[in-house]
Order: C-alpha cells, then structure tokens, then sequence
C-alpha cells in the first residue's frame, strides 16, 4: 500500500503542478457553467421543476467528466513510456497492479476533486427552488463512478501505446463505443437488445443516477466495468514486458 | 553471484540475444562491449527484470529472477541509457520517491537521500528541479536513484552516453568508485569507457558473447604476438661511434622465440625496436643486449589497444559468418575496418 501511496501522491502533484491538470479543469468547468446556463438555468431552459433542473445539470456534467476522463487518463502509463520514465517503476521491487492502481487513484482523486468544483450550480438552484440532497449526492456518485470507468478505460489505452495521440484515439473509440451500445440495442431484437442496453456505459446505467435513484445494479456495472479495464491495464503492463 | 545459463531473446522469428551464458563475481567491475544492435541493451533490461527472456535462467545471489523477478529488483539498481527521471520534481522529491517505491523505511529515508547526494555528488542540487539540471547532473541523478538503495548489483546502460568530455571523466571516475561497494555492470560501444572502467570485458557481437577477460588477456589471445619497444643508445656498441642497428636486429632476432624486429625511431640519445614475440620475451633480449654490450635504455610491453582487439574480433567474427555462408551476418564495413586496423597495428 505504501509503493501506491507513493505513486498515488507523484502523479496527483503532477496533475496540480501541471498545465494538464488546470487545463482540462478550466476547460471543463468553463463549459459546464455554460451549458448549465444554456440548457438548465437560463430564460432557453423554460420553467422546470429543481429536480428536473438537477437531472439535465447531472447530465450535461457527465458527457464533460466522460471527455475530462479520457483526457486526464491518456497521459498516465504512455508519456512515462514516451519519456523513458516507466522503466523506473518497471525495474523496482513494484508489481504492475500497485503501478496500476497508483495511477487510476491520482486521476480518480483529481477528476472527482474538478467535478465537485461545479458544485455551485446545484446550489444556484436554491436561489428560486428546492433541492433534494439526494438527488445532489447519488448525481455526484454517479459522476464519479462513471468517471471512473472512463478512467480505466483510457488508462487502458495508455498501457498500451507510447503515444498519447494513439492513446486518446483508442479511448474515445472504446468509450465512444460503449455509449453508442444503447442506441444500438434500440434497433436489435432480443436477446441483444438486452445484452447491449445492458453494456451501454451511459444511458440505462447513468439515467437513473441523475434524477436521484440507487439502484445497486448500477453501481455493480460501473464497479464491475472499472475492474475489468484496470485488470486489462494490469495485464498488458505485465504483456509488455515480453517485448 | 550473477549466474546466466543460456539466455537467449528473440521478437517474432528474430533472435535479438543469445544464447549466451556468463558468470559474475561478487565486487567485479564488468563490461559489455559491442557494436550499436549487439543485444548489449536488451541483455542489460534482461538482468533488471525489466524484460522477459525467451529462454534461459538467471540467478542472482540464488533467487531465480524468472521465478521470483519481485525478490531480484530489490537487489538490483538500473541506469537506463537515458535517466529515468521526472522532470518537474526537484532532486530531493525525485530521490524521496525512489527510495519510497524502493522499500527504503521511512525513518531512513532523508538520511539515505542525503548520503546518497553526498556520494554522487549532488548535494548542491537537492532543491534543483530536475529540468533545470544539465545532462551530466541528470545522468548523477540517474546513477543516485540506481544505488540509492544499496543494491547488490548496480547495471548501467552507455552511462556516459551524450555527455562532453569533462562530464564523461567524471561519470567514469564515479562508476569506478560504485566497484568499491556494489557489482557493477556496465555496457558501452565505447571501448575506452570500458577499458578504463572494467576490470572484466565481455564483447556482444550478434547477441552472443564472442570474447571474456580482462583486456590484457583478450589482447594476447586474439592478437598472438606479444609486442616490446626497445630503446638501445645511439652510437653503436660501448664506446663505439658507428650507427650498427643491423647489429641489433640481429641480436634481437637470434633471441629464442623473437618473430620479428624492426627499427622504429631514431632519437639523439637512443634507437627503438619494436619486438615481435610469441611469449614474454624482455628477460631473454635484455640479457643478449647487455652480454653483447649494448647499452640497454628502455625496455617496455606494449600494451594492445582495446580498439584493435574489439576491431579483430568483429573482424573474426564477420569472416566466421562469410565461412558458414551467412552473407547477411558478415558486415563488410566491420571487416573492412577490422583490416584497417590490423593494417594500422602492423605499422605502428
């Protein structure tokens, strides 16, 4: 736990020191605010009960954490790789998963600190509404676990190339794939409209985290979705040791 | 201490190394010497269990590193060609780190980072960000986190690549001093770094260890005759005036297992021969200069330059592939050169 800890706390001071790391928050929390505007608060968004408010609010902010995910993750394993870094981590006494997890946890931690940065939006709600808490916590939850799952998946990314450039195209392909799995499951018949509703990273999984709900399956699949991405990581970091 | 049994590597149907096996002392200076794509590099990740092999063993103090690659690493400290250090942490943080991941116990730490920027030389720079450093100061930044944690074995690959002359003297200086405390592992296709660093030379030609010994011991192996200079007072014999180098040569050649003996500089105070023999010979042409009464000035074994016998083994090894009927392995280049330089050693 400790070599994590290590990693955990180089690659966090790296995204706060970093123009990376204020970029992507900057650019993130500049579109949130606007978007917000346009499609939730504004005079455009029309009347709206708070807590429809909240549920586009919630939606909006996750395509961003999707697209601040992928940009914050490419870099992790391929610019270490690019500069010749890794061989560092790679040839002291540290396994492939502690590097892994190391990594993942700075840009989970980073990721989940910029989206709690727009956490004054919900609050202008209460200017001329009522909020629910829960709606505003388990939306929150949702963003996280979402986000980090689009995490493990760029993360992934990065094992696998030294380019960052190749690293952003292969995540924004799997994910945007993933998104894509809902739509696509609207025009198959059973038992593939099922499987692919099922697997789609945002639209079934994701709809009922903003407008408040819990429900355990969720959760799972995003838990489940993580694991899977950050053991592939784990496993090509350790396939890459073969060439 | 470091055993290798036939380790061998290969991408797809490439053989990139091996097989090659070699041992390595506990407290030895070592040095892998080759051409550029000789397997010197990929034999060098092999052993910091960065890669995996295709085929073989390691074992290092023991541990099998195939098996339990975990156990070796910590007994292993690896400098990269190029240093593996993080550009925007300042050399205190980078080195805090290292030692960290390392498993060094926290309550040792600064004091081990300290001692380490005392040994490297590098305490000036503690507060440096490392982007801020010049090459040779992050190539000593490299070498601190790969003995930082006091490792049995310390490998470094080209440590002196990419530095000036002054920053090469000073890397060298410091590896000889890390022989002091730890088995060194070096490669370069530098032959002076290694001449001057090593006290043991393996040559990688191919992926195949084609030469081991110390430089003295490949040099009368691979170049057979063993060469002396000596200086004879001009003048002729004592207390004589005539210039009698025939006689000389003559005397020089009556000597038992001399091959060869030419003039080679004519100075006011003394002449030169250079001897060719196949064994020591300096006692035996003494001697027959001074019952012959000439007067003995200089008597010294030339020492075969490292250069010429890297050259003949390229050399050997490039007509050993023309033989087999291997026109790709023979590089005419390296054969060529190879023949200059015998040329060139000829006339010397």
């Amino acid at each position: 736990m400790r070599i994590v800890k290590a990693i955990f706390r180089r690659e966090l001071g790296l995204y706060l020191t970093s123009a990376t790391g204020y970029g992507v928050a900057a650019t993130m929390l500049l579109l949130d605010g606007l978007l917000f505007y346009a499609r939730a608060l504004g005079p455009a968004a029309g009347e709206r009960l708070s807590a429809e408010v909240l549920a586009r609010f919630f939606y909006t902010t996750s395509g961003l954490v999707t697209i601040a995910a992928v940009a914050l993750s490419i870099r992790l394993v391929a610019e270490e790789r690019q500069s010749g870094t890794l061989v560092l981590l790679t040839t002291a006494p540290v396994r492939d998963w502690q590097i892994v997890a190391g990594k993942f946890l700075s840009a989970f931690v980073f990721l989940c600190g910029i989206t709690l940065l727009s956490f004054y939006m919900p609050l202008l709600v209460l200017v001329n509404g009522r909020i629910s808490w829960a709606q505003v916590g388990v939306g929150y939850l949702g963003l996280f676990l979402l986000g980090g799952a689009v995490l493990s998946i760029g993360l992934f990314a990065s094992a696998l190339t030294r380019s960052q450039l190749v690293a952003a195209v292969v995540a924004s392909a799997v994910t945007g794939t993933m998104f894509l799995f809902w739509q696509l499951s609207q025009v198959l018949p059973p038992p593939f409209h099922g499987v692919f509703a099922g697997l789609a990273i945002h639209s079934r999984h994701f709809q009922d985290f903003q407008w408040g709900i819990l429900h355990l399956r969720d959760v799972v699949y995003y838990l489940a979705l993580t694991y899977f991405f950050l053991l592939l990581s784990t496993k090509v970091m350790e396939a890459r040791r073969w060439v | 201490m470091l055993r290798v049994s036939d380790l061998s590597k290969s991408y797809g149907g490439t053989r990139a190394l091996g097989p090659v096996s070699f041992e390595v002392e506990r407290g030895s200076v070592v040095g892998f010497l080759g051409p550029n794509g000789a397997g010197k590099t990929t034999l060098l990740r092999i052993l910091s269990c960065d890669l995996r092999p295709t085929a073989g063993e390691i074992s290092l103090n023991g541990v099998d590193a195939l098996r339990d690659p975990h156990a070796v690493r910590t007994q292993v400290g690896f400098l990269p060609e190029t240093p593996p250090v993080y550009s925007e942490m300042t050399v205190g943080d980078y080195l805090t780190f290292v030692a960290r991941i390392r498993g060094i116990p926290a309550d040792r730490i600064s004091r081990r980072v300290e001692e380490v920027e005392e040994r490297i030389h590098i305490k000036d720079r503690h507060d440096s960000l490392v982007r801020h450093l010049s090459y040779g100061y992050r190539q000593r930044v490299g070498l601190a986190q790969a003995v930082i944690h006091e490792p049995e074995l310390v490998i470094l690959d080209e440590p002196t690549h990419d530095l000036d002359p002054v920053q090469i003297r000073e890397i060298r200086s410091l590896v000889r001093e890390l022989g002091d405390d730890h088995t060194v592992v070096v490669s370069s296709h530098i032959l002076p770094e290694i001449s001057q660093t090593c006290d043991r030379i393996l040559v990688l030609d191919k992926g195949r260890v084609v030469a081991d010994g110390s430089e003295q011991a490949l040099s009368d192996r691979l170049l057979g005759a063993q060469q002396i200079v000596v200086t004879v007072r001009s003048g002729g014999t004592e207390g004589g005036g005539e210039d009698d180098s025939g006689a000389v040569l003559g005397c020089l050649l009556a000597v038992e297992g001399v091959q060869n003996a030419r003039k080679e500089a004519e100075a006011v105070e003394g002449r030169s021969f250079l001897v060719e023999a196949d064994r020591d010979v300096r006692a035996d042409v003494c001697r027959a200069l001074v019952e012959a009464q000439f007067g003995v000035l200089r008597l010294d074994r030339v020492q075969r330059q490292l250069e010429t016998v890297f050259m003949e083994i390229l050399r050997r090894g490039a007509l050993e592939d023309q033989a087999q009927g291997e026109p790709d392995g023979a590089d005419p280049t390296v054969e060529q050169a190879g023949r200059g330089e015998e040329t060139a050693d000829a006339h010397r």
